[in-house]
C-alpha cells in the first residue's frame, strides 16, 4: 500500500512539472506587454525596462521559467500589480472560500449521485427509475449560472428565506449559521449538474454489474436481495464509479467560476477571471498552478481510494 | 521428405512487474527455447494446458510476435523479423473465436477479398474467381457472401475463417484451438472439413489443441507442451498410448472417457511463472521426482526411436 | 436504417428531443430571412418592456433591443458554436485516441501522458487560460473549449480502441497483408465510429453550455453580437427588476440542451445492440413465472422437475429454451444432464431456484418440487432462504462467479450467516474447516486471499466449499470443470465424486462432455433444443443409445486410444429455439427420420429409459 501511494506521488512530479511548463508557454503566449498595461499612462521606456526588469520579463524564456518555478517552490509567486498583493496570499484566502463551496457540493453530488443512481438501476423500468431518470435530465440540461439566478430570485428576492449573495453578512456577519445560510443557494446550484452525471454512470454501473455471475452467485447463496444491491453490487459498481468522482471533482471546482460570479462567493474562480480581464499575469499563473496542483494531488487520493477498493490493483 | 518449418531453440518472454522506477522487475518465459520441425504434408499436434505457452508459440510461427531469441525457418527460408506480410503468404493462422475474428463491420467479401487483394495484388474478375472457389472448397453457398458476420453460426464463421486463410495459398497453416469454440456435432464437421482441404491443397499443419482427444484423432505426430517447453514428442499413435513423460501420462489419464473410471489425478498445478523452479518443472507435481529433477532443468532427449521426452527418469 | 429509425422512435422522449431540436434548428436556420427586427438596433425609450408589449413579442431588453430577434440570432450562434466545437474535438481527439490505442507502446505512453497532464486541470482553467492568450472573444471561446474537450475524446476512444486492437480480426486483417493505416482506417474506424458519433452527439449540449458560460462570464461574444450565454450574461444585474431578460435565453439554453441530450440518449440506445436484444436490463432477484396451471407431481423424488418450460422473451420474439422438462432427483443420486450449447440445459438448471435472469426469461409452466413443495412461484423470502441451505449450486468459471473484491473467507462466511445467525468468528471457522474438506492446501491462508489470487482449480474448490456451506441436500453443478485445464479437471471430478459418496449428496451434474458423465452420474439425461430427448442410467445408454441423436453424438466425439480416423459427422445444426420444427427437432439432421417425425407430438416413453422417438436404435 506504501508502495502503491509512494509511486502515485512519484509519477505525479512529471504531471506538476508539467502542468507549471504549460501554464508558463500558454501566459508566455499572452500578446501584449504587461508593463505597458500595469503602467498605462505612465509607460515611459525607463519605467518599462524598469517593470519588466522587476518582473524577470529582461531574461531569456527557458531562464524565466527556471526562476518562477524556484521562486514558486520557494513559496513565492509573485506579486498581483492589480491588487498590489503577494499572489499566494490572495490565492490562500480566495481557493479557502471556494473549498468550502466546492467541497460541500462534491460531497452532496458524490452521495445523492450514487444513492439516486443504486435506486434508479434496482427499479429499472419502475417508476421511481423513470422519475429519478427525468430529474437528472433537467439537471444535467440546465445551465447552472441560469439555475442559480433562478434561485435567488425565487428563494432569495420572492421568498426572501435565504441572502442574496456573498459568503457573509457584511455587517455583524461571520459564523457557521450565517455562512451555511450564505452556502446552500449556491452549494445546490454547482451540485445540480455533478449530481446528475454520478447519477447516470451509477445507475449504467450497476446495471452492468448486476448482469454478472457473481450477483447470480450471491443470490445462489440465498443472500438478500438488499444486500446483494447494496453490498455485493454496489461494492463492484464503485469501481468503475470512483474514478468519475475524481472527473466530477474537476467539473465542480470548474463550475464553482460561474457560481462564483452568480452569488458574488469571493472564491478563486471570480479572482481567475478578474484577473484576465484585468491582465494580471502572475496573478493567473499562480491561481491555474496552485489549483491544478491541488487537484492532481486530490486525484491521487482518488486513486488510492480505488486500489483500497479494487485489490485487483497492483500495489 | 522436406522440412515444411522448422524452429530452432524459439523463445519468448515478456517483462512482468514494475520496478519503483522505469524497469520490469522480472520476466515471464512463456515459452522457453523451443526446436521444432515439421515435416512437408503432415500434421504436427502440439497439446498443453492453459499457460503452456501455446498461443505464444503459434503467434510467433505466423509473425505476429516477434520471438525474443531463436529463428525460425519456413521452406528453408529464415524469417526471423515478426512480419505478417511476408509471413502471410507461406504460413497462415485459423483463430480459435470464430466471431471475434471476423470484423463485425465487414461483409464476408470484404473479409475473403483483404488476403486476396494486399497479399497477390488480384485485380477484381480474379477475385470473384478465387472467391467462389474458396466458398465451395469450405463448402459455403456464394449467397452468404454479402451477409455480415453476426448472422453465422460458430461452424460457418470457422469456415469462413478458414476460407480467409486459404485466400492467401498458405503452404502451412497454424490451426489455434480451431474446434474448441464449437459444439461437439460441429467439431466433427469442422475436423473433417480440415482433413479434406489438407489433401486437396496439399498443406502442412500445426494443430494446437488442449483435448488430447482431438488432436490424437487428427494428428501424425504430437508435441506436448508444459510451462513453455517441449516435454515430449513423438508418433501420434504412441504418445498417449505409451507416453514417456510422466506429465503425459497424468494428461492421458485424466482426459475424461467413457467406461474409465474416475482416474485419482496428481494433485498441484503449474508453478508461478514469477517464479519458476530451478530443475524440471513437473517436478512439484511428479510422483517419480528426485533431487537431480528439482535442481537440473531435462533436455529433450530420444527415448525410444523417435519419441523423445524432456525428463530425467522415463517412464 | 430503418430498424435505427424505428428504434429511435419508438422511445418517445428521444422523438419529443429530436422534433423540438428540428424546430429549434429550422427557426435558426431561418433567422436571416423570418420578418425579424434588427437584433442590434438599440432604442433607449422603450427598455425593459415586457413580453408580449406591442411590437415585441418578447418584450425588450436593457438596450431597448427585440429580445425575440436576439434570441433568435442568439441561438443560431450558440447552435453553431456547439456544433463545430463538439465536431472539431470530436475528430481531433478521437484521431489521437485510435492512434494512441492501436499503436500502444511508446507512442501511446507519450500521448495519454501529455492527454493526462491537460486532464489535470480542471478544464474550466485550461479554457480561461487559452482565453487568456487569445483575449475573449466567441471564436476564442470557441476554441478553448473545443480544446478543452480533446483530451476526453482522445482517452475515450483509445479505451474503445485498445480493446479493439486486441481483438482477434485485427490479427487477421495483419495477416491478410494489410497495412497499419490501412488497418487504422478499414478495421478500426468502422467499429469505433458508433462511440465517436455517440460522443461527439452527447458532448455538442456540453459544448453549448461551455461556451455560454463563458459568454455569460464575458470571456465569449463580444458586445453587440451576442449569444445566449452573454445574453444572460448581460441580464444578469436587471435580474432583480426585470427577470424576463434572463429567463428567455436561460430557457432556451436549457430547452436546447434538453433535447440533444434527450435525442443523444435515445442515438445511444438505438445503436446499442446489447440495449436492443434485452440483454442490458437487470435480471430480478427470481425469476418471472407466468404459468396458467400448476401440474401434479408425477412420481417420487428429492427434487423433481414437472413438465417444466422456460423461455426467453426478446422483442416480440419467443425462443422456447427448455420445453415440458421432466427429471427425478433421488436422494444421494448423481443425474448428468447433457446437452449442446443452447439445448436449455443450463436454463433448466437456474430454473429450479428462479436463478434465470429476467428479463427476458419467463418460467412458463411446469413445477420443480423440493419434496413434495412447489418452487416455482414461492413466495421470495421461501425460496431465499431454500437457495444454498438445501439447494446449492457449482457455476462454471469460477473467475467470474466469486466476487472479485471480496475475501474468499467473507464470501464463504456470508454463505453460512446468510442462512444460520452465527458470529463472525465462528463463521470464519467453520469456513476454514470448508476449506480443509475441499482439500484446499494452506486453507488458513487462503481465507484471507482474493479470487483473483487462486488459480481457477483452487477458485472451484471455493465455489464447492461454498455449495457445501449450509449442508444442502441437492447440489446443481452448472458445467463446473468446463473452464478448467484436463489434469484439473479431473482433481475437482474426484473431489465432488468424494464428496458426494460421504455426505450422500443428490448431485444434478449439467455438461457436454459424456465422458465425465460416465465416470460421474448414476442416471443420464441428454437434451436437445430444450427437450429431454433421451433418459435412463448411464452405463446402459453410453452403451446402447436409443435417440439418433444421443447415438450420434457419442460417436462424432473423438475418444482418445482410438487413433487416427475420420470422425461420422452429424450434418446441418441444431434448430433455433424461437422456430422450433414440428414433431421431433432432431429429424431435419436424423438419417432415419421418416415423415411421421415431422408431425404431431411425440412423447418420452418408456420407464427406466425413457426416449422421445419414433424409430429409435436397437437397445439390448
Amino acid at each position: 500500500m506504501g508502495r502503491y501511494i509512494l509511486r502515485r506521488l512519484i509519477s505525479a512530479i512529471p504531471v506538476l512539472l508539467g502542468i507549471t511548463v504549460i501554464v508558463f508557454l500558454i501566459m508566455a503566449m499572452i500578446p501584449g506587454d504587461p508593463a505597458t498595461a500595469i503602467l498605462g499612462s505612465y509607460a515611459t521606456p525607463e519605467n518599462v525596462a524598469r517593470i519588466n526588469h522587476d518582473l524577470g520579463l529582461d531574461h531569456p524564456l527557458v531562464q524565466r521559467y527556471f526562476i518562477w518555478l524556484f521562486n514558486m517552490l520557494h513559496g513565492d509567486f509573485g506579486r498581483s500589480y492589480s491588487l498590489n498583493r503577494p499572489v499566494i496570499d490572495e490565492v490562500l484566502d480566495r481557493f479557502s472560500a471556494t473549498l468550502i463551496l466546492a467541497g460541500v457540493s462534491f460531497v452532496a453530488c458524490s452521495i445523492l449521485g450514487i444513492l439516486a443512481g443504486v435506486v434508479s438501476a434496482a427499479r429499472q423500468y419502475g417508476a421511481a427509475d423513470k422519475a429519478i431518470t427525468f430529474v437528472v435530465l433537467i439537471g444535467i440540461s440546465i445551465p447552472s449560472f441560469f439555475l442559480g439566478m433562478m434561485m435567488i430570485l425565487l428563494f432569495a428576492v420572492r421568498l426572501s428565506w435565504l441572502p442574496v449573495s456573498g459568503m457573509y453578512e457584511i455587517y455583524g456577519g461571520g459564523g457557521p449559521i450565517d455562512l451555511l445560510r450564505h452556502l446552500t443557494m449556491p452549494a445546490v446550484a454547482l451540485s445540480v449538474v455533478a449530481t446528475g452525471v454520478i447519477a447516470r454512470l451509477t445507475r449504467g454501473a450497476m446495471l452492468e454489474v448486476l448482469r454478472q455471475d457473481f450477483i447470480r452467485t450471491a443470490r445462489a447463496k440465498g443472500v438478500h436481495e438488499r444486500r446483494v444491491i447494496w453490498g455485493h453490487a454496489l461494492r463492484a459498481a464503485m469501481v468503475s464509479v470512483i474514478p468519475v468522482l475524481g472527473l466530477q471533482a474537476g467539473y465542480v471546482l470548474s463550475g464553482a467560476v460561474y457560481i462564483e460570479t452568480v452569488f458574488q462567493w469571493p472564491g478563486i474562480g471570480r479572482m481567475l477571471v478578474d484577473a484576465i480581464l484585468k491582465r494580471d499575469i502572475l496573478l493567473v499563473q499562480g491561481g491555474v498552478v496552485f489549483v491544478a496542483a491541488c487537484y492532481v494531488l486530490f486525484n491521487i487520493l482518488v486513486d488510492v481510494a480505488q486500489s483500497l477498493l479494487d485489490p485487483r490493483i497492483k500495489t | 521428405m522436406t522440412l515444411a518449418l522448422k524452429t530452432e531453440a524459439l523463445a519468448k518472454r515478456f517483462p512482468a512487474g514494475r520496478r519503483l522506477l522505469g524497469g520490469p522487475r522480472t520476466f515471464v518465459h512463456a515459452v522457453r527455447p523451443v526446436t521444432l520441425e515439421v515435416r512437408q504434408g503432415e500434421t504436427l499436434g502440439v497439446v498443453g494446458e492453459s499457460g503452456c505457452g501455446k498461443s505464444t508459440l503459434a503467434r510467433m510461427l505466423v509473425g505476429l510476435l516477434a520471438p525474443s531469441e531463436g529463428r525460425i525457418e519456413i521452406e528453408g527460408r529464415a524469417l526471423d523479423k515478426a512480419d505478417p506480410v511476408a509471413f502471410g503468404k507461406l504460413i497462415q493462422y485459423v483463430f480459435q473465436d470464430p466471431q471475434s475474428s471476423l470484423n463485425p463491420r465487414k461483409t464476408i467479401r470484404a473479409i475473403l477479398e483483404a488476403p486476396l487483394r494486399n497479399l497477390h495484388g488480384m485485380g477484381r474478375a480474379a477475385r470473384e474467381t478465387r472467391i467462389a472457389e474458396l466458398l465451395a472448397a469450405v463448402n459455403l453457398r456464394e449467397e452468404f457472401l454479402d451477409r455480415y458476420p453476426h448472422e453465422f453460426s460458430g461452424g460457418q464463421a470457422q469456415r469462413i475463417g478458414i476460407a480467409r486463410a486459404l485466400a492467401a495459398t498458405p503452404r502451412i497453416l497454424v490451426l489455434d484451438e480451431p474446434v474448441s469454440a464449437l459444439d461437439v456435432s460441429v467439431q466433427a464437421q469442422v475436423l473433417n472439413l480440415l482433413a479434406d482441404l489438407k489433401a486437396e491443397f496439399g498443406l502442412t499443419y500445426i494443430f494446437i489443441s488442449h483435448d488430447l482427444a482431438v488432436v490424437e484423432a487428427v494428428s501424425d505426430r504430437i508435441a506436448v507442451l508444459y510451462f513453455g517447453s517441449v516435454v515430449e514428442e513423438g508418433p501420434a499413435e504412441r504418445v498417449f498410448a505409451r507416453p514417456r513423460h510422466p506429465y503425459t501420462q497424468l494428461l492421458a489419464r485424466s482426459a475424461p472417457a467413457v467406461g474409465r473410471p474416475l482416474a485419482p489425478g496428481g494433485e498441484g498445478e503449474l508453478p508461478d511463472p514469477l517464479d519458476p523452479p530451478p530443475g524440471c518443472a513437473f517436478a512439484g507435481r511428479c510422483p517419480k521426482a528426485t533431487d537431480i529433477c528439482r535442481h537440473t532443468a531435462p533436455a529433450l532427449r530420444p527415448i525410444e526411436g523417435d519419441q523423445l521426452a524432456a525428463c530425467h527418469q522415463p517412464l | 436504417m430503418n430498424l435505427f429509425a424505428a428504434l429511435l422512435f419508438r422511445n418517445r422522449l428521444a422523438a419529443a428531443g429530436a422534433v423540438v431540436l428540428s424546430i429549434i434548428g429550422i427557426l435558426a436556420l431561418l433567422t436571416p430571412v423570418l420578418p425579424l427586427q434588427d437584433p442590434y438596433t438599440t432604442h433607449m425609450g422603450s427598455r425593459y418592456l415586457l413580453p408580449l408589449s406591442p411590437g415585441h413579442f418578447l418584450g425588450t431588453d436593457g438596450l431597448g433591443r427585440d429580445l425575440l430577434s436576439r434570441l433568435m440570432w442568439g441561438t443560431r450562434l450558440s447552435l453553431a458554436v456547439g456544433v463545430v466545437a463538439a465536431v472539431g474535438a470530436g475528430t481531433i481527439g478521437s484521431a489521437v485516441g485510435i492512434v494512441a490505442g492501436y499503436f500502444g507502446g511508446r507512442t501511446d505512453n507519450i500521448i495519454m501522458r501529455f492527454v493526462d497532464m491537460l486532464m489535470g486541470f480542471p478544464y474550466i482553467l485550461l479554457a480561461l487560460a487559452i482565453v487568456a492568450v487569445l483575449g475573449p472573444g466567441l471564436m476564442n471561446a470557441l476554441i478553448a473549449v473545443a480544446a478543452v474537450n480533446v483530451p476526453f475524446f482522445a482517452r475515450n476512444i483509445r479505451g474503445i480502441t485498445v480493446g479493439l486492437a486486441h481483438r482477434e480480426f485485427v490479427d487477421a486483417a495483419r495477416l491478410s497483408g494489410k497495412g497499419h493505416l490501412k488497418i487504422l482506417v478499414t478495421e478500426l474506424l468502422p467499429n469505433a465510429l458508433p462511440v465517436i458519433v455517440i460522443a461527439m452527439s452527447t458532448t455538442i449540449g456540453w459544448m453549448i453550455l461551455e461556451t455560454a458560460g463563458l459568454s455569460f462570464l464575458g470571456l465569449g461574444s463580444q458586445p453587440p453580437q451576442a449569444d445566449l450565454g452573454s445574453m444572460l450574461g448581460e441580464a444578469r444585474s436587471a435580474m432583480i427588476t426585470s427577470p424576463h431578460t434572463s429567463m428567455v435565453p436561460g430557457a432556451m439554453i436549457f430547452l436546447i440542451v434538453m433535447s440533444i441530450n434527450l435525442l443523444g440518449d435515445g442515438i445511444r440506445d438505438a445503436l446499442d445492440p446489447r440495449l436492443r436484444s434485452g440483454a442490458l436490463a437487470r435480471p430480478m432477484a427470481a425469476t418471472l413465472v407466468r404459468r396458467k396451471t400448476v401440474p401434479g407431481p408425477t412420481g417420487e423424488g428429492l427434487l423433481r422437475l414437472d413438465d417444466l418450460s422456460a423461455q426467453f422473451h426478446v422483442g416480440k420474439r419467443v425462443y422456447r429454451a427448455v420445453s415440458e422438462v421432466s427429471l427425478a432427483l433421488a436422494p444421494g443420486e448423481c443425474v448428468g444432464l447433457i446437452g449442446e450449447s443452447g439445448s436449455g440445459k443450463s436454463v433448466t438448471a437456474l430454473s429450479v431456484m428462479g436463478l434465470v435472469a429476467s428479463p427476458p426469461g419467463v418460467i412458463t409452466g411446469g413445477a420443480a418440487r423440493l419434496e413434495g413443495e412447489d418452487l416455482i412461484g414461492a413466495p421470495y423470502e421461501r425460496l431465499r432462504s431454500l437457495r444454498g441451505s438445501r439447494v446449492a449450486y457449482i457455476f462454471q468459471d469460477p473467475l467470474a462467479t466469486l466476487h472479485p473484491l471480496y475475501k474468499i473467507g467473507d464470501q464463504l462466511a456470508e454463505a453460512i450467516r446468510c442462512h444460520h445467525p452465527i458470529s463472525r468468528s465462528e463463521a470464519r471457522k467453520r469456513a476454514l474447516k470448508l476449506l480443509a474438506d475441499v482439500h484446499m492446501p494452506n486453507a488458513a491462508a487462503r481465507l484471507d486471499v482474493f479470487p483473483h489470487e487462486l488459480s481457477g482449480g483452487m477458485r472451484q474448490r471455493v465455489g464447492i466449499a461454498m455449495a457445501l456451506a449450509n449442508e444442502p441436500d441437492v447440489i446443481i453443478a452448472d458445467e463446473p470443470t468446463t473452464a478448467l485445464d484436463v489434469t484439473v479437471q479431473a482433481q475437482i471430478l474426484a473431489l465432488l465424486d468424494e464428496l458426494r459418496r460421504a455426505r450422500g449428496l443428490a448431485i444434478l451434474f449439467i455438461t457436454h462432455d459424456f465422458g465425465v458423465v460416465g465416470q460421474l452420474c448414476d442416471r443420464v439425461a441428454v437434451m436437445y433444443a430444450g427437450r429431454i430427448v433421451e433418459e435412463g442410467p448411464t452405463a446402459e445408454v453410453l452403451a446402447a443409445p436409443a435417440h439418433p441423436y444421443t447415438a450420434r453424438l457419442i460417436a462424432c466425439v473423438p475418444e482418445l486410444g482410438a487413433g487416427r480416423r475420420r470422425l461420422p459427422a452429424i450434418p446441418g445444426l441444431p434448430p433455433a429455439v424461437d422456430r422450433l420444427p414440428e414433431g421431433c427437432a432432431f429429424a431435419p439432421r436424423c438419417e432415419k427420420a421418416t415423415e411421421a417425425c415431422t408431425k404431431g407430438e411425440i412423447v418420452l416413453s418408456g420407464a427406466q429409459r425413457r426416449w422421445r422417438c419414433i424409430h429409435p436404435e436397437p437397445v439390448a
